[in-house]
């Protein structure tokens, strides 16, 4: 029988990426499609990052945010991971038929809303508007152009051995919120999602330096999996701290209970960073100081040992391999 | 280093093989590197505590069969990944059947309730832990009224278990969850027998603390048990839990796999719930699976061999496409050796 879409194909492990090699790469190659979150293009005299992405959430409204605020901090994070500052969005809407009107307004609201925090327009859109059962709620897709700093080269190929793995808060929250929110577990925790456009955070480390390797927003997948993709396109290892990677007491709860591991949880408002050595404390500390990522920390640092896994130090002192992500995201059974 | 660590590190007796009757302790011990704290004389072997891993091909079949015929399957999220003889449900999901993930027996209840034109079917596998649940499933059914719910039982107990694994290691760690419910006089009973282990807890000092009181009484050379996780195991375990079980269900003969039947280890529902059963409702015939034969979960699961002595293992089974059962539950022993990189 021939292979078929199954869920574990959208969840972000290695069946993502399957598919994009074995389909999209195969149809779509050309120099400017790389593994990073935006292409960067050339225009005469000018840099321009580009990209889009689709975004489907279920329930529409959650603690922290609404597949609105989603669709703008997803787009506007991707060109900021290439060092761009985000200037002009488009976005377009596919409705439900009976998806109730000031439910909309609400989601227009605080798309505008976010987008304002970073200075951003929305200056295109579509709407098509589809039968009942024929998608789930609302489904918005956003398209991004940022101008990218000249000086700034963060890629997803760069990470070398020495440098110093950042995060730029608590990980987990947004998949835990969510999780949560679909009331399918009877668990109550009083979690929000971190989602929050991240162009800011990311202005606050170039000005402490140009030379940051690699910038990475951790959605779908969470920093786990945004660990092992860059382990794996920049060829090397990575040795994580566990005691030193942030996680909310409640978010380490609610993953306990379900048998589910934090890091693989997405986050979205969430960086992962490599950064040389000689840099990390600074720009540590001028992430601080900034709304969204005050609770940065350096969780572990590239290696040459191992290319292509991430080994993690218990908080018992062994040291044990961070397990690759991969599949859907299932609870264990007891 | 604690004292428990120093027990560990320092022994140099005869050889201890410790069964982990757990998947969660198996996961746990992966998780924190465990078994590099422990010298050569102490084994750690995983066993055949993971509800999805001792479920045979023939009960995926029989899901399929419901689902090929239209009927709504609710299962806990595992299951649809486990291979039966052709395929598995989450392949049958993919092509048009209605197969739903659900947290909890109740869940499906409830889908029942709002689905009156649907008949919905629950996979009710797992050991003391989750079957309960799913009697308060049949008994909430029953009371509503519902005529489109019922039950496809591979429900399992664990004391019959003990017997047929006795010789495969000198102790178990006993299973927590397990253990809350049932108490610990049955482990008593086993030590009677001169089958000896403790029951432990999930964290890494408390696995680590069983290690070493197993490690010490051991060297005493007489069966033993001690309760290391006495603050949520108690004694008598959880009455209203054994209750509704025995309202319920009866104990049935079991297959398992990896260790066949194993007389009085299931449990079925009984004569005052029978119209629940699924097998009875949709007069299923009987369905004889087929597993690989070159997959060694049976083996595995009997403490045997490792993960890595199957020539399946890492190549054509692995984590994305498992193969045998221990390679696709979360607390599978294959999964957890994959996963973390040993014997690759």
């Amino acid at each position: 029988m021939s292979e078929l879409i199954t869920l574990a194909h959208g969840a972000g492990g290695r069946k993502t990426s399957e598919l994009i090699e074995k389909v999209f790469k195969k149809h779509f190659s050309n120099p400017n499609l790389t593994a990073d979150d935006a292409a960067v293009l050339e225009f005469p005299g000018k840099k321009l990052a580009f990209t889009t992405d689709g975004f489907i959430v279920s329930p529409a409204e959650f603690p922290g945010g609404n597949i609105g605020k989603l669709s703008i901090c997803g787009t506007v994070n991707d060109l900021s991971c290439m060092g761009a500052k985000p200037l002009y969005l488009s976005c377009a809407f596919v409705i439900e038929e009976g998806f109730p009107m000031e439910t909309l307004e609400r989601i227009a609201e605080a798309m505008e809303k976010t987008a304002a925090e970073c200075g951003v327009q929305i200056c295109a859109g579509d709407t098509k508007v589809a039968g009942r059962g024929q998608v789930d709620g609302v489904f918005i897709t956003t398209t991004g152009i940022g101008l990218v700093d000249e000086e700034a080269r963060p890629a997803g190929t760069k990470a070398k051995p020495g440098d110093k793995i950042i995060v730029t808060g608590d990980i987990g929250r947004h998949g835990c919120t969510i999780l949560l929110a679909r009331d399918e577990y009877g668990i109550e925790a009083d979690v929000t999602s971190d989602c929050a456009p991240l162009w800011a955070n990311v202005k606050a480390m170039l000005d402490v330096t140009k030379d940051i390797h690699v910038i990475r927003d951790a959605t779908r997948g969470g920093a786990g999996t945004v660990l092992y993709e860059i382990a794996e396109q920049s060829g090397v290892g990575i040795r994580l701290d566990a005691a030193r990677i942030p996680v909310r007491d409640d978010v380490k709860g609610v993953c306990g209970m379900l048998g589910l591991e934090p890091l693989y949880l997405a986050c979205e408002g969430r960086l992962v960073v490599f950064a040389p050595a000689e840099h990390a404390e600074e720009i540590v500390s001028a992430l601080r100081k900034v709304k969204n990522s005050e609770a940065a920390q350096i969780i572990g640092e590239v290696t040459d040992e191992l290319p292509g896994r991430v080994v993690m130090k218990t908080e018992i002192g062994t040291e044990t391999l961070l397990p690759a992500p991969g599949g859907e995201l299932l609870p264990r059974i007891c | 280093m604690t004292d428990a660590e120093k027990t560990i590190r320092e022994y140099t007796g005869a050889k201890i093989r410790i069964m982990e009757v757990c998947g969660t302790h198996t996961h746990e011990i992966f998780r924190h590197g465990i078994r590099k704290l422990l010298p050569e004389n102490i084994e750690l072997i995983t066993g055949p505590g993971c509800p999805v891993c001792v479920t045979p091909v023939d009960f995926i079949d029989e899901a399929l069969w419901l689902a090929e015929r239209g009927i709504t399957v609710t299962t806990f999220g595992d299951l649809v990944r486990v291979p039966g003889s052709e395929k598995n449900l989450a392949a049958a999901r993919s092509t048009g059947a209605k197969v739903k993930i659900v947290y909890s027996p109740l869940d499906a209840v409830a889908y029942a309730a709002e689905n009156p034109c649907e008949q919905v079917v629950f996979l009710s596998v797992g050991f003391e832990t989750t079957v309960p649940a799913a009697c308060l499933a049949v008994e909430h059914a029953k009371k509503a009224g519902l005529k489109n719910f019922s039950l496809l039982t591979a429900n399992k107990t664990m004391p019959e278990a003990y017997g047929v694994l006795a010789g495969s290691a000198e102790a178990f760690l006993y299973p927590g969850h397990v253990s809350v419910i049932t108490g610990t006089s049955l482990y008593e009973t086993l030590k009677q027998r001169g089958i000896s282990g403790v029951v432990a807890g999930f964290a890494a000092e408390e696995i680590i603390r069983a290690i070493s009181v197993i490690v010490e009484n051991f060297k005493k050379g007489e069966p033993f048990f001690e309760n290391c996780y006495p603050n949520v195991v108690k004694a008598e375990g959880n009455p209203a839990a054994v209750r509704v079980i025995e309202r319920t269900m009866t104990a049935c003969d079991s297959e398992w796999r990896g260790l066949g039947i194993i007389p009085k280890s299931g449990l079925k529902l009984n004569e005052t719930y029978e119209a629940f059963d699924a097998r009875l409702k949709f007069e299923m015939p009987e369905i004889k699976g087929r597993a690989n034969p070159a997959c060694r979960c049976g083996e595995v699961l009997r403490g045997d061999c490792r993960p890595y002595d199957c020539p399946l293992f890492g190549k054509l089974c692995n984590t994305e496409n498992p193969v045998g059962a221990c390679m696709v539950s979360s607390e599978g022993a294959c999964s957890a050796y994959f996963k973390y990189g040993i014997g690759k």
